[in-house]
């Protein structure tokens, strides 16, 4: 096989350990401190917020309007709505700010 | 009381209210599908390649970096620490969403880890905060129409090479921005909520300047769990919510 080949299965199994990884070590503990716990419950919040923030900020005018409506849709509706309005925000922000 | 125990008519059931919550996921993630296997052949991928990486990795951004990498003949093992550290953050949703999951048998839970994807914990994560048991099914509904559509629009980029349209005019290379901050706001219930997203926002920010990618997303996220941390439990809600008592 390939060196390519390798690469991707060394990948896959690199991925798979992230993904199972934190359970594992977790599961070894039979009670779970206030203070891990609270902390995984900053989880979702914390992660998802890095994989937004960086780009906002490298961003330009017509993608700020559109987080910011979109956003907006968000403490009203559900997450559907508030995606399919970032997107035409941004789709026709883009057309006026080139 | 466990999802085993449930009748074939209410799990079909269980399936499409999984798949159909991933409708989204799917629009937001397939231009990238497409995209990452018109650039893995660019880069000297084949499209049985292209397609495989897809299938065993199943993680856009690490995939992206991957081939990046390859295009410029990087070492291996370079690669390879690569993907693992793009896709370092997913040991927190592991630790994070085991709790939710641990009902299921360990060849499920094995299943499921595989295609623990950011939208797949946020889903997760939000139905067991609702106070529903995570079903299996539910679970493989989302994941592999997910799963699915990523692989077959991965093959479809592959073999339509470099043939994509200007990305930029469609807004396709900043829609998954969007739907994480959806998912984001999905989370604005929680104790410390807000806090948590300023200390992440800010700690990304500086170490995507300083540190670079893809250091900034565990960097960012460590920091707003560490707050959550350092603060009493009680600002969590620990300890106050019958749901956390012994």
């Amino acid at each position: 096989m390939s060196t390519t080949f390798w690469i991707i299965i060394a990948g896959a199994i690199a991925t798979y350990l992230t993904r199972v990884g934190g359970h594992l070590v977790l599961s070894r503990f039979e009670t779970i401190h206030p203070r891990v716990e609270a902390g995984l419950n900053a989880v979702p919040a914390a992660v998802l917020t890095t994989l937004v923030a960086p780009a906002a900020l490298g961003a330009g005018p017509a993608e700020w309007v559109a987080l910011i409506i979109s956003g907006l849709v968000a403490l009203r509706g559900g997450l559907m709505s508030m995606f399919l309005t970032g997107a035409v925000v941004l789709i026709l922000a883009r057309q006026f700010v080139a | 009381m466990s999802t085993e125990a449930i009748p074939a008519k209410s799990a079909s059931t269980a399936f499409w209210q999984g798949a159909r919550l991933s409708i989204p996921v799917v629009v937001a993630s397939g231009p990238f599908a497409m995209l990452f296997g018109a650039i893995a052949v660019d880069n000297g991928f084949s499209v049985f390649e292209a397609f495989l990486m897809s299938a065993a990795v199943f993680g856009g951004a690490s995939q992206m970096v991957g081939i990046e990498l390859f295009g410029h003949h990087v070492a291996p093992w370079l690669i390879v620490l690569s993907i693992f550290a793009v896709n370092f953050r997913h040991v927190l949703y592991s630790a994070a969403i085991g709790r939710s999951l641990s009902h299921w048998s360990a060849p499920k839970q094995a299943i499921a880890y595989f295609l623990l994807t950011d939208p797949q914990y946020a889903f997760a994560e939000s139905e067991a905060q609702s106070g529903r048991k995570v079903s299996f099914v539910w679970y493989m509904g989302a994941a592999l129409t997910v799963y699915f559509f990523w692989n077959v629009l991965t093959l479809a980029g592959a073999i339509a090479g470099t043939f994509i349209p200007d990305t930029s005019a469609l807004g396709i290379d900043f829609l998954l921005p969007i739907y994480f901050l959806g998912l984001v706001m999905d989370f604005r219930k929680r104790p410390l909520w807000l806090p948590i997203v300023i200390v992440s926002a800010i700690a990304s920010i500086v170490a995507y300047k300083t540190v670079g990618s893809p250091w900034h997303v565990s960097l960012g996220a460590l920091a707003g769990v560490a707050l959550a941390v350092i603060l009493p439990p009680s600002h969590s809600g620990i300890g106050t919510d019958p749901e956390h008592l012994p």
